[in-house]
């Protein structure tokens, strides 16, 4: 069990290209970080500079008090599930979970008393004897967490574990990490491009982009307060409508001809300073047209997602997304008068993508 | 299409037999040959099946030899044939195996060159290259002797190919798996993909047994003793024959004897080498 801080760290590629640029943050001892982006954000790369498969170009790794930059993969005690899962296919199960502590010299009877364990735990026991091209997808999952627990590491090292596995089963592994990261109480890092699974398992989410940190916190903090659009756009599903405004004075936005209330709006912009203006879909109101500040939304098609509705159309002359609870609003073309809660009107600046926000 | 397959069924099974037959005919007729006496052989009227001579032939030629050709028992040079097919096949793969790990797995400077003059070998084949490597084979003494039949023939880019492309194809994650698991190179080497390259490494094995078994030339040129010469040869002494009659019936009993090596050792490996050659699973 140990803290996981990182500062500052660096990875440039022999071509020159950087694929991360300097990032610097800590995971507390038994937290679940989760670090997210799309493809090419270099979240791997960070990954496996932590588990010491990749070189640190600059900066430092400390896994509790010690820098791990120059120490061997097999010396940091961390342990890794990798999504293709990585097991010996000469091997059976027993025998993959068994082979790291095998080369480590630890006695049989405590290896078969971990294994076991860790076989009882991920109820894997039946298949022991088996190898991996008999199990499923799912199973063998669980034996390269398995491989995992058995090592009793430090630190649990996950690269898009659940990328490999259908829908259904990806939800109820998801539930099974967090429940299995929480009774051992190891700190865990987790890479996936799944906004869902980032949401749901992180207790500090990292969003990542072109090899930068583009926010740390909470999940439901990025999700209310995204710092940047960027961030908005790609936590939250279905993605935040962004619209072109200026600003109209304090705390107001235009959008076309109507305004918009936006509490969290830096004062200081002077009026017609161009915005881009996020709302979210899942935050939409309808109101009568007569209402003060109530904008047209041209309804021109209706997506059933069975709980709820996508309503897509034109709002201001650009496409928008709203979300309904089935049955809330009538699903038919046509036009509808909404709103959004000031507090949850988004701004961000066009040029830098960042919130222009309070503070 | 059901009612089509009988016949199609028929029309295959017919080509498949006449393909047979015509492999198989020329064997039979070395092995009726080879169970005769030279008289009968040599009258041009030689029955189509086996003869009284059997035990008697295989005998002579297996513990006694002939006199006048090879001067030496057949099993001498099936041992001398086996040591030189075993010494070429497994030296080929130990070897191979090796460099296309060094290639494969490890980042040295000139890498790729040492790759690609592994791989330019491929154009120069004992033939073309037998002059100069005579020449060292017997600057470092070592003609009449196993070294001298084997060693110039381990060297192969063929094997080192083979296992290259195997490598390549085994998930890097693995490696990485390894490294996490405590595993060093060697380890790695020897508890993963030794493993996970037995068929390839049987495959191999069955066509380097094979193509050492049947060398000629070269075990023509290094060999001058007959304590030294190998069945290929042998069958070859037996056939020209300067100032006597060919003894056929001998000829042929050798013949198949050198066959008989390589079949057992197709049909031992058989399964292993079959999925070797077809199989993509990592």
């Amino acid at each position: 069990m140990a803290q996981v801080t990182l500062s500052n760290v660096k990875k440039v590629y022999a071509g020159g290209v950087e694929a991360v640029k300097g990032v610097s943050f800590d995971i507390p001892d038994g937290g679940f970080c989760v670090l997210v982006g799309p493809s090419g954000c270099g979240k791997s790369t960070l990954l496996r500079m932590v588990a010491g498969l990749e070189t640190i170009t600059s900066g430092e790794v400390a896994i509790g008090s010690r820098v791990v930059n120059q120490v061997e993969p097999a010396d940091r005690d961390i342990a890794m599930v990798f999504q293709n899962y990585a097991l010996y296919p000469h091997m059976n199960i027993y025998d993959n979970m068994a082979y790291g502590l095998r080369n480590r010299g630890t006695p049989k009877d405590e290896i078969d008393r971990r294994v076991k364990e860790a076989a009882r735990i991920l109820a894997i026991e039946p298949y022991l004897e088996r190898r991996p091209r008999q199990l499923s997808g799912g199973q063998r999952q669980r034996v390269a967490m398995g491989r995992a627990i058995v090592r009793n590491p430090q630190v649990f090292l996950f690269d898009e574990p659940l990328s490999n596995l259908d829908a259904k089963l990806r939800v109820q592994m998801r539930v099974e990490i967090k429940k299995l990261q929480r009774s051992l109480g190891v700190t865990a890092i987790y890479v996936t491009h799944d906004q869902v699974e980032a949401m749901t398992l992180s207790d500090k989410l990292v969003v990542m982009n072109a090899g930068q940190v583009e926010q740390i916190g909470l999940p439901a903090e990025v999700y209310r307060k995204p710092a940047s659009k960027f961030v908005a756009t790609f936590i939250g599903s279905p993605p935040m409508n962004i619209l072109p405004g200026v600003v109209d004075g304090h705390g107001i936005v235009a959008l076309g001809d109507t305004v918009l209330q936006a509490h969290d709006l830096r004062d200081d912009l002077p009026a017609q300073t161009p915005v881009e203006v996020g709302l979210r879909p899942e935050d939409v109101e309808i109101v009568s047209d007569d209402d003060a500040g109530s904008l047209p939304f041209d309804v021109e098609f209706v997506e059933e997602l069975g709980a709820t509705q996508l309503f897509h159309g034109k709002l201001a002359g650009q496409p928008f997304v709203m979300q309904a609870a089935t049955g809330d609003v009538a699903a038919q073309e046509g036009r509808l008068w909404i709103t959004v809660d000031p507090d949850k009107v988004h701004v961000f600046d066009p040029k830098t993508g960042a919130r222009l926000g309070k503070d | 299409m059901v009612e089509d397959r009988r016949l199609g069924d028929a029309i295959a099974y017919v080509i498949l037999t006449i393909g047979v037959l015509i492999v198989a005919f020329p064997v039979w007729l070395t092995f009726v040959a080879s169970t005769w006496d030279a008289a009968t052989v040599i009258n041009g009227q030689m029955p189509l099946w086996p003869g009284p001579y059997f035990l008697e032939n295989y005998n002579r030629i297996l513990f006694v030899g002939t006199s006048s050709t090879t001067r030496e028992p057949v099993i001498n040079m099936m041992l001398n044939s086996f040591i030189m097919a075993m010494a070429i096949a497994l030296g080929k793969i130990f070897i191979s195996v090796l460099s296309a790990y060094a290639v494969v797995y490890y980042r040295f400077p000139f890498r790729m060159t040492a790759f690609w003059i592994i791989f330019v070998t491929l154009m120069l084949p004992v033939e073309v290259r037998i002059f100069p490597t005579f020449k060292i084979v017997s600057d470092l003494r070592m003609l009449d002797t196993y070294q001298g039949l084997a060693v110039p023939l381990i060297a192969s880019a063929t094997g080192t190919l083979l296992f290259r492309q195997f490598f390549m194809t085994i998930p890097d994650e693995l490696l990485e798996a390894s490294k996490i698991d405590g595993a060093g190179p060697f380890k790695f080497f020897k508890d993963t993909l030794i493993p996970l390259s037995i068929t390839t490494i049987a495959a191999l094995f069955v066509i380097q047994f094979i193509y050492g078994w049947n060398q000629y030339l070269w075990p023509l040129l290094v060999t001058t003793k007959d304590s030294m010469q190998t069945i290929v040869i042998a069958i070859k002494k037996m056939i020209v024959t300067a100032d006597a009659l060919t003894e056929w019936q001998l000829a042929m009993a050798t013949a198949m004897l050198a066959m008989l090596p390589p079949v057992l050792v197709v049909i031992a490996m058989q399964r292993l080498f079959v999925k070797g050659l077809v199989e993509t699973e990592k």
